[in-house]
């Protein structure tokens, strides 16, 4: 006879769950009232996800700091609810996207909003746990549903887009799957505290290290996929080419908080049992990477792949941060990317309301750069606001990632990588130029002449988005404070 | 009126948001009533300045980041005075003297704006926001020379932006060590200029910091063999870009190194004397060379401004109070002369649309006004007495003459040599006969031309003959300054190189 399990209620702190549960239901509710009426329109849609996002935020603000629930493996600490903020205020940004003035195929299914918050269900759950298989579900909800978002742009791109990152995210799965036994092989665990404990005592067996080797070594493979860093990169500019260009900021933000979470629960364990060759590989993968984009941004002729080598060459600047394994470094990260998503936001934007049905500039490119060609002249407004993201990327200040990049590069002197901070700034250097190239199409070029407008796509609740980055991107100086006060509360509180 | 300072940085600011309203057609007056006022302000600025008082005036202290320790921290002393005096004078001028036509409003907003930058560069106490005015004026300046310049004007901006940009991202480095340095001695994060005084910094990490430092600032001045971009920049750039790069901006660079690497770095500076003096009498005889090996007139007077910015070096690296007070006096000196020779070549180049010497000729005689001004500003930049030129050109020899007699002897050389390439472009433009027919034609100055430069002719002549109410003040400062050198210094080599005044109220001048 088996006993019944008995499980108190109290005991498994069901309230930890409650963010991912609203967004999980609201997807539900999409679908439902789908079912009862299908001819409602996508405004109906893009609100509700909103006010279900909202909630979500809500519930996730309100939950305690350092507690653990439902079975453990549940665990809300400092970094899950900043990141889970993070994750979701960037969703409510990116909604309004779906708003435009011409109809786009993917948000004429209810299922595009559905998706999209059962992906947001799995980042969260992604960065609310420390066992590493409920880290391996939320991962492959998230991306199962982000490459569907993908394909449903309906383009031949699209479909390639979505087929290549299917692919090699599920050879990174199968990485983390294999990393995640090799941890489990050594210490009889999947839980990352326990791992840590079992690990830490056992350091001084002979040839240990060459598991632990293995075990790290396959991890970050996985989330240099993820995080698309060298050399597991290369996916990723194309899959911003197909994906929609909202998409393609969003993809630049959320699922990289997403594995920078997960990086620095496990690498910043590694890092603390004193592996010090880790620590060595996050920082050559960091500068690597960094460089090596800026320099294919530099060759890039098309804007939308010009950013996503920027937002790779960003990814890698912040991977740098984690090497550091301070709680400056840590918090830097977050800051980092509460900043940089405005910013990121608002360019991919920017190219989303000149996004033609037809390419009619280039035969490759929807976005070359011909087709900004003396935008100042055409939408003087959009030319200044493209201008001010673009500066604010390339670390002018006083724009929004400045203040990210000299904390970063702040922590890296405080944490004695003088030569780390210098790198960065060099790498800033080169990075202007290509942010430089497109002010200069934009402002000191004369239009081509067979251009129509430009703001095809515009519309109220696009303006309202790029109004918002704007001014979060120009204000910053503001609001720096209490952010980085916060961030700093609750990234020492849970211990990093 | 104690926040002053805030005022004269925000108000042309708000004046260029404002501008966007305003009619293209009145958009030049608006500009120039705006600037005129913001001059009245720097004015009222000069009288309400106590300049018995050596230290920082008119303080303003808002904390913006207390986390990071950064700080909206502004002030004033006897050495910034007078920059942001003639920042504010020559924008002003240079918006009355400004003669183009294409998108006059946009260049009225973006000058407004430059003005803000360049003002807040001048006043900032510190680092953070300091920097932040310093990256933000490149923005304008690529605007304007990207814009309204000649044929190669996108590579000529982007190359300016990008070279000074690589510059100040290695100098925001060593900002972020010193501000490290600090917590770590104190516990506390700053960025204020004034409590990173306070820091006796060991002498390797001085000598790492003054390079990082000196890249940022030595690319801006622009010191040889970073000067690359300046020719490029002042050759495409259209008048009034010219004026204010080469009267104000690069007078970022040099008063960088004099408001931080020489007080915060005192032993790395004075171990830095030899080879930086090199280098500035290399860019002072090379470029003087080099100009005078120019066709183009607007050339010369460019590589002739490189040039003199080498005596300014050598000034502030002379670690006495005549050196630094002299090629504070000199920066003046040098913003005034070099940015009304640009704008004398401007005039010029409206009526002919050329520039090359070879097509001038007898300009003495069909513009006698023109030639008379471009004259006395020829004068002043040479360096000859009782212009303003010479006072600072003096000062900054005498000063270095006690560092070295051999190299004051070749930085004098520039006396020499500017005077042979500038005598000889008045020579081929302004004497002999009208050779050519176009020329036979030409309009004297117009009015407006004329009212714009004769300000600037009377202040060259006023301070070349009686320096004192704007030497006293840098003066005071710069010697204020140097006791603190000299008490903060660790080596016993640089305690014995920064000379003290022995009474600290002194003019430089008399001494």
């Amino acid at each position: 006879m088996f006993e019944p399990i008995k499980v108190s209620l109290e005991s498994l702190n069901l309230v930890t769950l409650a963010p991912m549960l609203i967004a999980i239901a609201g997807g539900l509710v999409i679908l439902v009232l789908d079912l009862i009426n299908s001819k409602l329109h996508k405004s109906l849609y893009v609100m509700l996800t909103i006010l279900i996002l909202i909630v979500d935020f809500g519930a996730t603000i309100g939950l305690n700091v350092n507690e653990r629930g439902f079975f453990d493996v549940m665990l809300i600490d400092g970094i899950s609810i900043i990141s889970q903020l993070l994750i979701i205020v960037a969703s409510i940004l990116f909604t309004p996207l779906a708003l435009t003035s011409k109809r786009f195929h993917e948000y004429s299914y209810p299922e595009f909003f559905a998706l999209f918050l059962f992906m947001v269900a799995g980042f969260q759950f992604m960065v609310a746990s420390d066992n590493l298989i409920l880290i391996f579900v939320g991962l492959e909800t998230a991306s199962l549903s982000l490459y569907t978002l993908i394909a449903l742009h309906n383009r031949s791109n699209s479909y390639e887009a979505a087929v290549k990152y299917f692919t090699m995210g599920a050879l990174a799965a199968g990485f983390f799957a294999m990393g995640a036994a090799v941890v489990y092989g050594l210490t009889g665990s999947i839980e990352l505290y326990q791992v840590a404990q079992i690990l830490s005592v056992r350091m001084g067996e002979t040839g240990i290290m060459a598991a632990i080797l293995g075990s790290s070594v396959l991890l970050m493979v996985t989330l240099a996929f993820k995080l698309s860093l060298f050399p597991f990169h290369t996916w990723a500019p194309d899959v911003y080419e197909g994906a929609s260009a909202p998409l393609a900021g969003y993809m630049a933000i959320v699922p990289k908080i997403a594995a920078f979470v997960v990086a620095i629960r496990i690498f910043g364990m590694y890092i603390d049992l004193g592996i010090e060759w880790v620590r060595i590989m996050i920082l050559i993968l960091a500068i690597v990477t960094m460089t090596l984009a800026n320099v294919m941004a530099l060759v890039q002729e098309d804007v939308k792949r010009m950013l996503a080598y920027s937002s790779i060459s960003h990814a890698g600047f912040i991977m740098a941060a984690i090497a550091l394994d301070t709680t400056e470094g840590t918090t830097s990260i977050f800051l980092y990317y509460a900043l940089f998503m405005f910013t990121n936001l608002g360019a991919f934007t920017m190219l989303w309301i000149s996004r033609h049905k037809v390419r009619r500039f280039d035969e490759r490119y929807d976005h070359p750069y011909s087709k900004f060609s003396g935008l100042v002249q055409i939408m003087p407004m959009g030319a200044v606001i493209m201008a001010l993201f673009m500066l604010s990327l390339a670390g002018v200040p006083p724009f929004s990632v400045f203040w990210g990049k000299i904390y970063v590069m702040q922590a890296a002197v405080n944490a004695g990588y003088v030569w780390l901070a210098i790198v960065m700034g060099l790498n800033s250097a080169i990075a202007a130029y290509y942010y430089l190239k497109l002010i200069v199409y934009m402002f000191l070029k004369d239009p081509v002449k067979d251009m129509d407008t430009v703001y095809y796509n515009l519309s109220k609740p696009l303006m309202v988005v790029i109004g918002l980055a704007a001014t979060a991107t120009i204000a910053a100086i503001f609001y720096v404070q209490p952010l980085v006060s916060y961030l700093y509360y609750m990234i020492s509180a849970s211990g990093y | 009126m104690d926040n002053i300072l805030s005022v004269l940085i925000f108000f042309p600011a708000i004046a260029g948001l404002l501008g966007f309203v305003v009619d293209k057609k009145s958009a030049r007056a608006y500009g120039i009533t705006v600037a005129a006022i913001e001059f009245l302000l720097s004015l009222w600025l000069w009288f309400s300045f106590d300049t018995g008082n050596a230290g920082m005036q008119f303080v303003e202290m808002i904390p913006l980041i207390p986390d990071f320790g950064v700080n909206y921290y502004l002030g004033v002393d006897g050495i910034s005075l007078f920059i942001i005096l003639m920042t504010t004078l020559m924008t002003l001028i240079g918006m009355v003297s400004m003669s183009i036509e294409k998108d006059v409003k946009n260049m009225i907003i973006t000058l407004l704006f430059l003005e803000m930058t360049m003002v807040g560069v001048f006043v900032a106490l510190d680092a953070i926001v300091f920097y932040l005015f310093w990256e933000l004026s490149l923005v304008p300046m690529l605007y304007i020379i990207g814009a309204w310049g000649g044929p190669l004007r996108v590579y000529a901006a982007v190359k300016f932006f990008l070279y000074t940009f690589m510059g100040s991202l290695v100098m925001l480095v060593g900002m972020l060590f010193v501000a490290y340095v600090y917590h770590s001695l104190t516990g506390v994060w700053s960025f204020a200029i004034t409590d990173w005084y306070a820091l006796v910094l060991p002498v390797n990490y001085q000598l790492w910091l003054f390079a990082a430092f000196f890249l940022g600032f030595a690319i801006k001045v622009p010191m040889f063999p970073f000067h690359t971009w300046l020719p490029y920049a002042h050759g495409q750039a259209p008048t009034i870009g010219s004026v204010i790069l080469a009267a104000v901006l690069l007078k970022m660079g040099t008063y960088g190194f004099v408001r931080f690497s020489l007080p915060m770095f005192p032993d790395a500076s004075v171990m830095m004397i030899t080879p930086i003096a090199v280098l500035a009498i290399i860019m002072i005889i090379y470029t003087a060379m080099v100009a005078y090996a120019q066709k183009d007139m607007k050339q010369v007077i460019a590589y002739s401004s490189v040039s003199h910015m080498g005596i300014i070096m050598i000034g502030i690296f002379a670690m006495n109070a005549e050196g630094i007070g002299g090629s504070v006096f000199q920066m003046l000196s040098h913003g005034i002369v070099s940015g009304a020779l640009f704008m004398l070549v401007g005039i010029i180049y409206d009526r002919r649309h050329t520039k090359l010497m070879s097509e001038f000729g007898g300009l003495a005689s069909v513009m006698p006004k023109y030639a008379v001004i471009f004259g006395i500003m020829l004068m002043a930049s040479v360096g000859l007495p009782l212009t303003i030129g010479f006072v600072g050109e003096f000062l900054v020899l005498l000063g270095f003459y006690e560092i070295s007699p051999v190299m004051t002897v070749l930085a004098g050389t520039s006396i020499i040599i500017g005077a042979v390439y500038m005598l000889s472009v008045y020579k081929k433009s302004f004497f002999g006969p009208v050779t050519k027919e176009e020329n036979k034609t030409l309009k004297d100055l117009t009015p407006r031309e004329t009212w714009s430069l004769i300000p600037l002719v009377a202040i060259v002549i006023w301070l070349g003959v009686y320096p004192k109410p704007v030497l006293d003040p840098i003066n005071k400062s710069v010697n204020a300054m140097l006791v603190f050198m000299e008490e903060k210094a660790i080596t016993a080599e640089a305690k014995d190189i920064i000379k003290v005044p022995q009474s600290a109220t002194t003019a430089g001048e008399v001494k």
